[in-house]
């Protein structure tokens, strides 16, 4: 297997391990959280180069120089290939982003140091592509949450645990009682392959919040801090989870089976997130409902529709990464937010008014913005399988437009409000901002080297599973190489 | 130089300039980087007139040339070759998009000089020029789109400048009310038009307007795809008309859409985006003319806002309400004339309708100022015009049916009891359900920080969205 030129895997790993641990030492919260942003910052440059380094060796798959864990393994355990290359400093991104923002007033109530073994535990996740050390780590990732919950803000975890432990639970026994062969043929399925990859696609689709299993999520939401419940969400584990367990091993018509669950679950958390009156709910149920639509995508096994959820799970992390972290400084100031009525923030906060809308809008596919491709992709890909699944993708999305708006509208407008505190955007959120909206806008506007990106990674996972036509060539042209460059 | 490439390079200044505007007015806002009045009007007058100079410069070598079309390749934004999948920018300038884009430039070159002193020392001045920019980008991109693609995402800005710009004064809740019930209205349109662009790429195998609607320029092309299919696109593509232009059953949003400020509301309810829904008709009119069933269509909806219009004109109460259902009158004539096949009369009807409801518009806030002005000049009334010469809408006669047409043929009541309210009480009443789900599953334990909500100085007299409210809010 190709070697990247340094361990930057082990490295964007380590680096939030160990600042987890620094960062519990000093009682001053306000250096903890600079040390805590030094630590995100090393994690997001390791990870950056990490894609850079892999996207320059031009294959599909590469692992770390110097790998001392395949060293004590004696097997290639942190691999990097074209699925998880960008979600790698993606979720860096969005964890910097979210230690970065949060405000002094709010420091004693985020766990720096929990956000930090969480982010470890996530990355090495997405390093790791199969196995029990997958299943273990998608496992691991359930107790930082939990921490904070019933430990450090002595809420019921009962539902959260409830879920996770039934999520965990399938995947294990799934994995255990997965042939060994059953990736040979995985449309002609034996028994033990479709119950195993029954139980590992209902575990996945627990983490994803798949209707009627999503009430984690929504009380997730209302009883962890925002900062946490977004991190738990955004990167998508479950749908990372799905593409490394259950692809290789599971049917085409099963696959297409769960990707019109997923469309169902799409358009109900699209129609939800319309009638919320819960700034945090809304968010919920729209992240609940573009989620869905990355797996209905990832499960419609037409390359294009791959391509589209892949490109759609990029846009989406960035743009409600973006929104959440607008609603979590709204929040900071002003508590909850009720869209039952009007707040007219409007004026005390134009930019963080106008991130809303830009990050709501990339979040629904908005033309010029980074979410427009990926939307456009899944519902060709979903048109091609079928024309009411193509539907089903363009109403969930309609719905999400409105609700936006709606969201917009009661957040930033309809009365006049003064406030006796400043409400403006601090100098780390509007650096925040700045970063988002070009990410959003410079991936809307120059979207192909993305695009082909996706789409070459979706070639390869789908030519993976036995019986799809082989690819040519496992390595990247030279001039696929420029334009992903 | 050329002449073929001067009219490129007019082709693209025309599409550039607008963009340039919204990058450069959208950049500063975004930087916080506060420009002055001065600069964002004349930043804008630069704009349009360049953007002015690039069209009137291909008009002038297509009338020169003898040419009918020019097309002006950007260029694939996005290419998957073994997917078959493009994202073509293609912008077409011919017999259709030329005049339109024309009118487009001349239309927001006027209102941006109304607005620049109309909302002189508003609040929102920067504000409004922002969503002007977005509009008249969409306008231009939408005009001179070359595929179907293109012209969704001029579309889109458009429709997202216009609910925005509805909601221009926005701290008061009725004008944000009526911008998000003009959003909703066009994120229908904009799924019924997504679907049909979608249905003729398959079909067709490219969004090219000239691969769908064959090879001949407009309106002479003929679309190389059979009756039924174009019955089932161009239906969904009524229903995008239908939603953008205000027709029946949609037309609910006309007289929302006037809480905008006088110069939004005369350039996008009277004169541009209006008309934006028979301009989608006229660009694929070669649909209509393989499928009869939706020439019928075509001609019913227009014939029947037409009448609507009419009638509704007649018993409102407020000059911008009236003005809104005279354009729908109008507008239902141009749809009527495009089903019955008289293209370019539709386009002149449109720019003729175009630039006078611009100025009706325009004139309506100052009239009655004027009219009181003249009568305390000259010490008394003004002389009432002769009865003969008032239109039907200025005579005191009953109007058969005032009821049903001062209620605005209970359109929006039917919508709201058939459709959002069913919509609301269903979703309103899973999520109770959920709650409880949830609630029994944490052992009824609440979260604990449920009740921290909300600073005491925010409005303090929450108005709870149920169903109630809901059917309340929209009315």
């Amino acid at each position: 297997m190709p070697e990247l030129h340094f361990p930057w895997l082990e490295l964007a790993i380590l680096l939030p391990l160990i600042g987890s641990l620094i960062v519990r030492f000093p009682k001053d919260r306000e250096k903890a959280r600079r040390i805590s942003v030094g630590f995100a910052f090393a994690t997001l440059l390791a990870a950056i180069c990490e894609w850079i380094d892999f996207v320059r060796l031009g294959q599909f798959e590469a692992h770390d120089h110097w790998d001392v864990v395949a060293a004590f393994a004696h097997q290639n355990v942190l691999v990097i290939d074209e699925l998880s290359a960008p979600l790698f400093p993606l979720a860096a991104l969005l964890y910097l982003l979210t230690i970065y923002s949060t405000l002094k007033t709010k420091v004693s109530r985020f766990s720096m140091s929990g956000t930090l073994v969480s982010e470890a535990i996530l990355l090495a996740t997405f390093s790791c592509r199969s196995g029990w050390l997958l299943v273990a780590l998608l496992a691991i990732g359930v107790a930082p949450v939990y921490h904070e919950l019933s430990i450090r803000r002595k809420e019921s975890a009962r539902v959260y645990l409830i879920h996770m432990m039934t999520f965990i639970g399938c995947l294990t026994l799934g994995y255990a009682i997965l042939p060994a062969d059953a990736a040979l043929a995985p449309d002609r399925p034996g028994f033990a392959t479709l119950i195993a990859g029954g139980l590992l696609t209902f575990g996945a689709l627990i983490r994803s919040g798949i209707a009627p299993v999503h009430c984690w999520m929504t009380d997730l939401f209302d009883r962890a801090s925002f900062g946490t419940a977004m991190l738990t969400v955004a990167p998508m584990p479950g749908a990372y989870a799905i593409m490394r367990l259950v692809l290789p091993v599971a049917p085409t018509w099963a696959m297409q089976a769960i990707a019109v669950v997923s469309l169902i679950t799409a358009v109900y958390a699209a129609s939800m997130a319309v009638v919320e009156t819960d700034s945090r709910r809304l968010y919920c149920y729209l992240f609940l409902s573009h989620s869905s639509l990355v797996l209905a995508g990832l499960e419609l096994v037409t390359t294009i529709g791959l391509t589209g959820a892949l490109c759609l799970w990029i846009s989406i992390g960035l743009s409600l990464g973006g929104l959440g972290l607008v609603l979590r400084s709204i929040e900071s100031r002003v508590g909850r937010v009720d869209l039952a009525r009007y707040n007219g923030l409007y004026d005390h906060a134009p930019m963080l008014a106008g991130l809303f809308l830009l990050t709501g809008l990339a979040s629904i596919g908005f033309p010029g913005t980074i979410g427009f491709v990926g939307i456009e992709l899944m519902i060709e890909g979903a048109a091609a399988v079928s024309p009411i699944v193509g539907g089903a993708v363009v109403v969930a999305t309609a719905l999400c437009g409105i609700a936006i708006i709606r969201a917009y509208f009661r957040i930033f407008t309809g009365t006049q409000v003064t406030s006796p505190i400043s409400l403006a955007a601090k100098p780390s959120e509007r650096i925040a901002v700045i970063v988002l909206t070009f990410l959003i806008l410079g991936g809307g506007l120059f979207p192909q080297p993305g695009v082909s990106s996706r789409h070459h990674a979706a070639e390869h996972l789908i030519s993976r599973r036995p019986g799809a036509a082989p690819l040519p060539d496992h390595t990247l042209t030279p001039q696929q190489v420029r334009q992903n460059q | 130089m050329k002449p073929i490439v001067l009219s490129q390079f007019c082709g693209i200044l025309a599409v550039a300039s607008p963009a340039l505007l919204l990058l450069s007015v959208g950049v500063a806002r975004l930087l916080g980087v506060k420009l002055s009045e001065h600069a964002t009007a004349r930043l804008t007058q630069v704009s349009v007139a360049f953007g002015l100079l690039g069209s009137c410069g291909v008009l002038a070598f297509m009338l020169g040339a003898g040419r009918r079309e020019i097309p002006v390749e950007i260029g694939d934004w996005i290419s998957l070759e073994s997917e078959h999948f493009h994202f073509h920018l293609k912008f077409v300038f011919d017999r259709l998009s030329v005049p339109f884009a024309i009118l487009s430039f001349v239309l927001c070159g006027t209102v941006g000089a109304f607005a620049k002193v109309y909302l002189h020392r508003e609040a929102g001045y920067e504000r409004f020029f922002l969503f002007y920019a977005v509009f008249l980008l969409g306008m231009i991109v939408s005009a001179l789109a070359g595929t179907i693609e293109t012209l969704f995402l001029g579309w889109e800005l458009v429709g997202l400048s216009s609910a925005l710009l509805i909601a221009y004064f926005q701290n008061r809740p009725i004008p944000v009310r009526n911008g998000l019930h003009v959003w909703i209205v066009y994120r229908i349109a904009d799924a019924a038009f997504l679907a049909a662009a979608l249905t003729l790429h398959h079909l067709t195998g490219a969004g090219d307007f000239a691969g769908m609607m064959g090879n001949g320029v407009w309106p002479d092309s003929i679309a190389n795809i059979d009756g039924r299919s174009a019955m089932w696109v161009g239906l969904l593509l009524l229903v995008a008309a239908t939603g953008k232009s205000g027709m029946v059953p949609f037309s609910g949003w006309l007289p929302r859409a006037m809480e905008g400020p006088t110069p939004s509301s005369a350039i996008f309810y009277g004169a541009l985006s209006v008309h934006l829904g028979a301009y989608l008709l006229l660009r694929v009119s070669p649909l209509l003319d393989v499928s009869l069933p939706l020439r019928i269509a075509v001609v019913a909806v227009g014939f029947v806002s037409a009448i609507f219009g009419a009638y509704t004109a007649r018993v409102q109460t407020d000059v911008k309400s009236a003005l809104a259902y005279a354009s729908l009158t109008q507008l239902g004539i141009i749809v009527v004339e495009i089903g019955l096949g008289f293209r370019y009369l539709a386009l002149v009807h449109i720019i003729g309708h175009a630039l006078l409801r611009t100025l009706q518009l325009l004139r309506a806030p100052s009239l009655l100022q004027d009219y009181q002005n003249l009568e305390n000049a000259i010490g008394d009334r003004l002389p009432r015009a002769q009865d003969d010469l008032l239109s039907p809408t200025c005579k005191a006669e009953p109007v058969t049916g005032y009821r049903f047409w001062y209620e605005r043929g209970y359109l929006d009541a039917a919508l709201q009891r058939f459709l959002v309210r069913p919509f609301t009480k269903l979703f309103l009443l899973a999520g109770m359900l959920e709650d409880r789900w949830t609630m029994w599953l944490a052992g009824n334990q609440p979260p604990r920080d449920a009740a921290r909500h909300h600073q005491s100085w925010l409005p303090s007299d929450p108005k709870r969205l149920s169903a109630g409210s809901v059917r309340e809010e929209a009315n």
